[in-house]
């Protein structure tokens, strides 16, 4: 049989255009990769080449004919050793736009869209860290981070931290105090400042089964390198079908510090928290900070780490071991209340707590949720919460619009509804870039006065 | 320290063909690169056509006229060194020993893909194969690359990571990020420049300062380059001996322009109008990789006519049998959806 070239498409959306014109002859020889033909569309003039070798038997299609649907025959070749007779073998009846394909292909999807996505799968229960009853340290929040890594590199010779200012400086923040002098210039590394390009070298190493530990000076920084977060490392074990992992921790300050204006002062929780592939991980004390950050080592996932300068120098008492780990993905109760549920994380759950001690004095019982995981979110945990006490508030220092607490809110709303005695309030950040001045910077960020007033009027209460 | 990597004692070279064969390149290694060339061009010759009939979806990048380079520095690397491509990778895969029923499956979508389907023709890897992708983000393989060196120098592997990008990429930032840390770092990488003139539809006249010397752009980070004919394999090999070696021995990246040229638009959607026919022509006459092999071929009487058709003959069933495969395979169940998000903790 003869081959038959088909009008081929130029682009998935074109469905017909016109034969230009042969650029051979019927009874030239041709090769592969020799142009046939030219077709156009509204868009384009592109040739057709070649695929096999042979003569070209029969045009089917002349020049110069307009409207040719995608697939229909527009020549027949003749292979090495066939002649004109084969030509008479060949059904007309072929001569209407079908796939001619050497197998049988199978059904494509596109042509079955009402086909309804399978159920994603349930969120998996995940059990919470066990009770501590041994000794414990008063560790501050910066102390706790710089035990997670040395504990962990000293577990994992693959481990190893690299960011600008951690090495010789001993940090920007002084998080990696101490670290280069037990570990060494080979696994605590100072980078150029050059966060786009570290990223990336980070991602790259962890493709390999290296587990970098990324610091960001701040994560206001790593906008520069938010294509490598995403693009490389997120997306990449879902591209590869699951062959290619990327155990990465991207960690720094996250959120206002003080006064240090408006881009040095973004929270980034729902920017990561948005993207499948990413873990994100918020924590609030120095015993989560510790217990988080080691979990997130041995993630085999890339985890974001957002911590909080201002709670750097914060102590908190610590379990004095090495081997402190809390879960990713679960949320705390970290006080307990009954009459309305205020969920938030990082330096906002202090914030929260002050105010539930104020409402306490008016009588009103708050349980206050520290989040600690945004991505996956322990809706669980909020749900039981909402089911008992029927109210909701959310905090975060950013913005509200898109935010972490919009998309409790949306959570809450479906799965619920009935449950809510009235509308989720959404404690955030003011819609502005931060401002420098004290007093406006004041204005901006959440405080327990919000907290309070959002509480006293989901209570219907003021 | 500073001194061993001035621009001086380390300068590009410019380099072309030498007219003879080096000695170590035997008849057996001249009909292996001329077999895996041509699987590599009719290979992604099929892939247009399936294109052209509606099987491939998205985007299809196709690297005919190219060849010669990644099968010429293939030929240099040893199984544990790693590379990494942009977008146009059907080519590096099939050069490194990546199945093509696999490669050409997930051209059209299929559960058989080395993706599963889940990735296309931009987004395939093979940890078997040390090839770390198909990056669809212009310039963004080149740190990526760039750490995986660093993770063979980690690791203490004595191995080398090939960091391909294009001409149009060479003009991002984070391109001189990577190679600001790997000469500071000495990372056993090398950068392969494709240069086939044109980035989508702009030439690299018109985007690209100094664009007749882009092997100079590692000059300022003392990383020492080179230009090479990449329309001749062997020329590539010759020069890639030298560079593959370079970076194994501990002094640190080196950049390779190679001077090449893709017949196709940059897509299968581009009609190309931004360069006259005559151009292509006078390449495709002049310079074409394949029949300037074959020439060497005739001339030294390599193979004779029979056994010239037996490799066209067994390339052409190779291609067939990844087309047949790419169209059998089932697409992925509908409960792939889900999976590989995440691993598991």
């Amino acid at each position: 049989m003869p081959i038959e070239i088909l009008m081929p498409a130029l682009s998935p959306t074109m469905t017909e255009g016109k034969l230009a014109r042969w650029m051979k002859n019927e009874g030239d020889s041709v090769s592969a990769g020799d142009i046939l033909a030219e077709i156009e569309t509204d868009k384009a003039t592109m040739e057709v080449e070649a695929v096999d070798d042979g003569v070209l038997g029969k045009i089917l299609v002349a020049s110069d004919t307009d409207n040719v649907a995608v697939n229909t025959p527009i020549a027949l070749l003749l292979e090495e050793g066939e002649s004109d007779a084969d030509l008479s073998n060949y059904s007309a009846a072929a001569l209407t736009p079908a796939v001619q394909t050497d197998a049988q292909p199978a059904t494509v999807s596109s042509e079955t869209t009402n086909v309804a996505a399978p159920e994603a799968p349930k969120a998996e229960s995940i059990a919470p860290e066990s009770e501590w009853d041994g000794p414990v340290i008063s560790t501050t929040v910066r102390e706790a981070l710089r035990d997670a890594m040395a504990e962990e590199m000293r577990r994992n010779e693959k481990v190893f931290l690299m960011g600008e200012e951690v090495a010789q400086y001993q940090g920007a923040y002084k998080i990696s105090q101490g670290l280069l002098d037990e570990f060494g210039a080979k696994r605590v590394i100072d980078t150029p400042i050059t966060e786009h390009g570290f990223a990336g070298l980070g991602v790259g190493a962890a493709f390999y089964g290296l587990n970098p530990i990324v610091e960001f000076m701040t994560f206001n920084f790593a906008m520069q390198a938010i294509d490598h977060i995403i693009n490389s490392a997120a997306k990449t074990r879902y591209m590869s079908g699951g062959q290619v992992s990327s155990p990465i921790v991207f960690r720094g300050p996250n959120g206002a510090a003080s006064r240090v204006g408006a881009q040095h002062s973004q929270c980034y929780a729902s920017w990561y928290a948005h993207c499948p592939g990413l873990k994100v991980v918020s924590p609030y004390s120095a015993a989560d900070a510790k217990g988080l950050l080691k979990s997130a080592i041995r993630d085999p996932n890339p985890v974001i780490f957002l911590e909080n300068e201002l709670l750097y120098g914060q102590s908190f008492d610590v379990p004095d071991t090495d081997d402190w780990t809390v879960p990713i993905g679960k949320a705390k109760v970290v006080r307990p209340g009954t009459d309305v549920t205020i969920v938030t994380f990082s330096i906002m759950v202090g914030k929260a707590l002050e105010a539930a001690e104020e409402l306490a004095k008016e009588g009103i019982s708050a349980e206050v949720i520290d989040l600690r995981t945004i991505r996956p979110l322990d809706t669980e945990t909020i749900l039981n919460s909402v089911r008992k006490t029927n109210r909701l508030v959310t905090v975060e220092e950013g913005w509200a619009f898109s935010g972490v607490g919009s998309e409790i809110s949306a959570m809450v709303m479906e799965q619920a509804f009935d449950y809510l005695d009235a509308p989720v309030q959404r404690v955030a950040g003011v819609d502005v870039p931060l401002p420098y001045a004290a007093n406006l910077e004041q204005l901006a960020l959440p405080q327990s006065s919000h907290i309070i007033t959002s509480a006293k009027e989901v209570c219907y209460r003021s | 320290m500073a001194t061993k990597k001035t621009p001086t004692k380390r300068a590009p070279k410019k380099r072309t063909a030498s007219s003879a064969l080096p000695s170590d390149v035997n008849n057996e290694m001249i009909l292996d690169f001329y077999r895996e060339m041509l699987l590599i061009r009719r290979f992604e010759e099929k892939a247009g056509q399936l294109y052209g009939m509606g099987l491939i979806g998205g985007f299809c990048h196709l690297y005919i006229g190219q060849e010669a380079v990644v099968v010429g520095i293939q030929s240099v690397l040893e199984d544990r060194d790693t590379i990494l491509t942009s977008y146009r990778d059907h080519g590096h895969m099939l050069a490194c020993g990546m199945d093509p029923d696999g490669v050409m499956a997930e051209l059209t979508g299929r559960i058989g893909g080395y993706s599963k389907g889940k990735g296309g023709s931009m987004h395939m890897f093979s940890e078997e194969k040390g090839f770390y992708g198909g990056h669809g983000i212009v310039g963004a393989q080149v740190p990526i690359g760039t750490g995986i060196a660093f993770a063979h120098k980690y690791l203490d592997e004595n191995a080398v990571n090939v960091a391909y990008l294009g001409d149009g990429a060479l003009n991002q930032g984070q391109v001189y990020e990577s190679f600001n840390m790997a000469s500071l770092w000495d990372l056993p990488v090398v950068y392969v420049i494709e240069n086939n003139r044109y980035g989508m539809g702009t030439s690299t006249e018109r985007s690209s300062a100094n664009s007749t010397e882009l092997y100079h752009r590692g000059s300022a980070y003392g990383i020492p380059g080179m230009q090479v004919d990449g329309m001749d394999v062997v020329a590539v090999r010759e020069a890639a001996k030298i560079a593959v070696e370079h970076a194994r021995s501990g002094k640190g990246p080196y950049i390779m322009e190679m001077m090449t040229y893709r017949y196709r638009g940059h897509s299968m959607s581009d009609p190309a109008k931004y360069r006259s026919k005559e151009e292509v022509q006078k390449v495709r006459e002049e310079r074409d990789p394949i029949e300037r092999l074959r020439a060497v071929m005739d001339k030294k009487n390599v193979i004779d006519e029979a056994g010239m058709k037996q490799i066209d003959k067994d390339v052409k069933a190779i291609v067939s049998k990844s087309a047949e495969f790419a169209q059998s395979s089932p697409e992925p169940d509908p409960s792939e959806l889900y999976t590989d998000v995440y691993a598991d903790a």
